[in-house]
Order: C-alpha cells, then sequence, then structure tokens
C-alpha cells in the first residue's frame, strides 16, 4: 500500500517539477512580450531525447559518462521522497538534515564528473566553472542551515522543524530566519542553473558548457533529475522557512518559482569571479550576522 | 502519423549553421525568436551544442572550408536529425555559382530535407519552411 504511494508522491512530484519549470520559461517568455511554450513543453522534450539516437563521444570515459546522469537522477529522487514522507508521514531517520545535503551535492557532482569523462574541452571549462560555484554556494546554504537549526535548538530532524514552525512562530518572519532565507534563495537560483549563476551552461559562450557531449537518453536523464530538482530544491527551502498546509505550500512554491523568475530576468549572467566574489564577501558575512542573531534570539 | 514523428514535431530544437554566409540569412533566424514571431510557442528552441539538435539550419555558400565541416557536423548530430537549407545561396549557390571557392549546392554534400530561398527570406518564410517539415514528417508515415 505504501508503496503505491511512493510511487503516486514520485510521479506527483516529476509533474509539479515539470509545471515548475513551465511556468519560469512561460514567465520569461512574458516577461519579454512573447507567447512562451504550452504547459507540457517540458513533458514532450524528455520524450523526444527518448526516441532520439544516444552518442558516447570518441575517447569518453563510457562508464563515468552513462553512470553520471543515472547517479544523479537517482539521489534527486531520495531527496524528493525522504521529503514527502518527512512532510506527510512524520517519518524519518537521525540527522535527516545532513543526508539531504549531501543527496544535493551528489547531482552537482557528478555532473562535473560526467562533464570531465566525455572528453570535450567546452565541458571542461564547464565542469571548472561549476565546480567553482559549488563550493561558493554549498558553503552559504550550510551557514544558512546552521542559522535553522540554532533556532529549532539543535534538532537536526527536518520534520521537528516544520512542526515547531506548524505551531506559530514561522521562521520567515524572524530577522535572523530572514537573512537565512535570502541566503537559501541565492543558494536555489546558482543549484538550478538559472542566469546570474549560469556560468556553466552559459549557451552563448561555451555552448550548454557541461551538458555538450550528452545525447539521446542520457541527456533526459539529465532533464529529468534537473525537473525533480525543480520541485524538491523550493519545497526543502518551503520547508525549512515557511511551512503551512499542503495547500499553502502548493502556493508558496508556485511563488518562489515567481520570485526566482524575476531574479533571472533583470540580471545578466556574471562572470564566475563576480560569482564567488557575490557568496563569499557578501552572502557569508551576512550569513555570520544572521547566527549571532539566531544566537541572541532575533 | 505515428506517436514518435507526434512527438518529435513538437519540440524540434534548432541547430544554427553558418556555412560562409553573408550574415543576413543569420540575422533573420535570429528573428524568429523574437516577440513578433517568437518561435518557442511552438517548442522550438535555438540550443547551443550540436548533440541536442533536431533540426539544422544551415546558411550561406558552401566553400571548399566549411564544406567539410558541415559534412562532420551532420555525422554529430543524433539521428533522426533533419537539415533545413536558409536562403538562396545554400539551396542553388546564388550569385556565388562561378566562384572560384565554392564547390556545390548543400544537398549535394548533405540530405537536405526543406528548401527555404529567398535573400535572405523573411521570418514568416522560414516558419513556413519549418511548418513545411512539420506536415512533411507527419504525413510521411502514413
Ligand atoms: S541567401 Fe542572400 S542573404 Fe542569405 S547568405 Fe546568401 S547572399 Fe546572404
Amino acid at each position: 500500500m505504501k508503496f503505491i504511494l511512493y510511487f503516486l508522491f514520485l510521479f506527483f512530484s516529476v509533474s509539479m517539477g515539470g509545471i515548475g519549470w513551465w511556468l519560469e520559461r512561460k514567465l520569461t517568455a512574458r516577461f519579454q512580450y512573447r507567447v512562451g511554450p504550452p504547459w507540457y513543453q517540458n513533458f514532450i522534450d524528455i520524450m523526444k531525447l527518448f526516441i532520439k539516437e544516444t552518442i558516447i563521444p570518441q575517447g569518453a570515459s563510457r562508464i563515468l559518462f552513462i553512470l553520471s546522469p543515472l547517479v544523479s537522477l537517482s539521489s534527486s529522487l531520495i531527496v524528493a521522497l525522504i521529503l514527502i514522507t518527512d512532510y506527510f508521514f512524520k517519518q524519518n531517520f537521525i540527522a535527516d538534515i545532513i543526508v539531504i545535503i549531501y543527496l544535493l551535492i551528489i547531482p552537482s557532482l557528478f555532473l562535473i564528473l560526467g562533464a570531465f569523462s566525455s572528453a570535450n574541452p567546452l565541458a571542461l571549462v564547464g565542469a571548472i566553472r561549476e565546480t567553482k560555484q559549488l563550493i561558493a554556494y554549498e558553503f552559504v546554504f550550510i551557514v544558512s542551515l546552521v542559522i535553522v537549526i540554532i533556532k529549532t535548538g539543535g534538532s537536526l530532524f527536518l520534520s521537528e522543524i516544520i512542526e515547531r514552525q506548524m505551531l506559530g512562530n514561522i521562521y520567515f518572519k524572524s530577522f535572523s530566519g530572514l537573512i537565512a532565507f535570502i541566503l537559501a534563495f541565492f543558494y536555489l537560483q546558482a543549484k538550478l542553473g538559472i542566469i546570474p549563476f549560469d556560468t556553466p551552461e552559459a549557451e552563448q559562450e561555451i555552448a550548454s558548457g557541461v551538458m555538450i557531449e550528452y545525447s539521446g537518453a542520457l541527456l533526459g536523464f539529465w532533464k529529468i533529475s534537473k525537473l525533480l530538482l525543480y520541485f524538491s530544491l523550493p519545497l526543502f527551502i518551503i520547508f525549512l522557512f515557511l511551512p503551512g498546509k499542503f495547500v499553502d505550500i502548493i502556493i508558496k512554491y508556485f511563488l518562489l518559482i515567481l520570485l526566482i523568475t524575476v531574479v533571472k530576468n533583470i540580471n545578466p549572467r556574471m562572470r564566475i569571479k563576480d560569482v564567488l566574489e557575490f557568496f563569499w564577501f557578501f552572502l557569508f558575512p551576512l550569513g555570520l550576522i544572521g547566527i549571532f542573531l539566531a544566537i541572541n534570539g532575533y | 502519423m505515428g506517436l514518435k514523428e507526434k512527438i518529435l514535431v513538437k519540440s524540434l530544437w534548432v541547430f544554427h549553421i553558418s556555412a560562409g554566409s553573408c550574415n543576413n540569412c543569420d540575422i533573420e533566424i535570429l528573428d524568429c525568436l523574437t516577440p513578433r514571431f517568437d518561435i518557442e510557442r511552438f517548442g522550438m528552441q535555438l540550443i547551443g551544442s550540436i548533440r541536442h539538435a533536431d533540426v539544422l539550419l544551415v546558411t550561406g555558400a558552401m566553400n571548399k572550408k566549411s564544406a567539410p565541416i558541415l559534412k562532420d557536423l551532420y555525422e554529430q548530430a543524433p539521428k533522426p536529425c533533419f537539415v533545413v537549407a536558409v536562403g538562396t545561396c545554400p539551396c542553388s549557390q546564388h550569385m556565388f555559382k562561378d566562384s572560384y571557392n565554392t564547390i556545390s549546392s548543400l544537398d549535394a554534400i548533405i540530405p537536405v530535407d526543406v528548401y527555404i530561398p529567398g535573400c535572405p527570406p523573411k521570418p514568416e518564410a522560414i516558419i513556413a519552411g519549418i511548418a513545411k517539415l512539420i506536415n512533411k514528417l507527419t504525413n510521411d508515415k502514413r
């Protein structure tokens, strides 16, 4: 019985991710006075990738090249499942937040490995940029999580964090919580590779960078993995800062996507140096202030 | 019309190759992405990597240098992959027919599915050409 429920949840998160991604594309189109794609576009794109030929480039390390999208897909599936079981069944294990952090790093890590293994100079440039970004944004996100954990009194259970806030004091409304939310928001933007931080996939300079050699079904697995991240990452951030009833969460998810799209459309792409400076010299000190405020109970 | 074609024509990813054009056709292709024409509403996307391509838009008269590169690019694209000749240059060499540097029209080098003549073709004509390609795909297998 529970097994079927899990499958339903996975189906739900994939479709919500597709809708979220579509919303991002559609809103971008509307911002530019265009019409934009129909709602099923992302699903059609992925289905199409599975009927195309899959090419493995000569000189690539075959095992790593094939394995990276699969590992990335499975880890993002597990993240979606953990989040959903946490919310609905209150079922969790010790320190599941730390497990989620690790599982969220895996897709980026294997993106880098897959790009390195594809033996393409542009993919190499993309992978190096992704590595630098990874160092920048993961660090800031962990600072933001530290603020949340301090506010929950040192608990590492996600369900406890959610329950605490459901009782009344939502973290988003306090000063330190707001700072942590800002850090987490920029982490979300960078992790999904949306415009101010899309240096590893920059289409105009390095021709989709890390993805350049992937084709057919393997690219399809990357897209599904990104689809799942499109749902589970905003969901995780909503659970951390402003949880509520199920309908509320869905509305907040769409609002978060709207916010992402606005930031995407009013900013140009940053250089990799500027990304690092922004995360380390602006957001990190802000995070330290947030930790200080959280310890003092603001 | 099979399911495969139905899916394929709803999400054609377009890769743009300039094989020695005068740059005018390329500008017209970029015009198709602007708010006035907006091909993204048909699910088409201009993409950066040949490995993701479904449609190759080739502009310009082939010269001795670009013809081998073009052949390589066609072999690198994952099949099924369609070729559209944009402008009179790739269709029939245009005014460069007697040049010392050009070899032949595009269809002597790689198979071409749709020809869009014009110097340069209007964005409307390019979209009409893609619509022709879609018609060809959906009616082929009946
Ligand atoms: S068809 Fe005309 S506009 Fe297009 S590349 Fe040739 S000469 Fe230039």
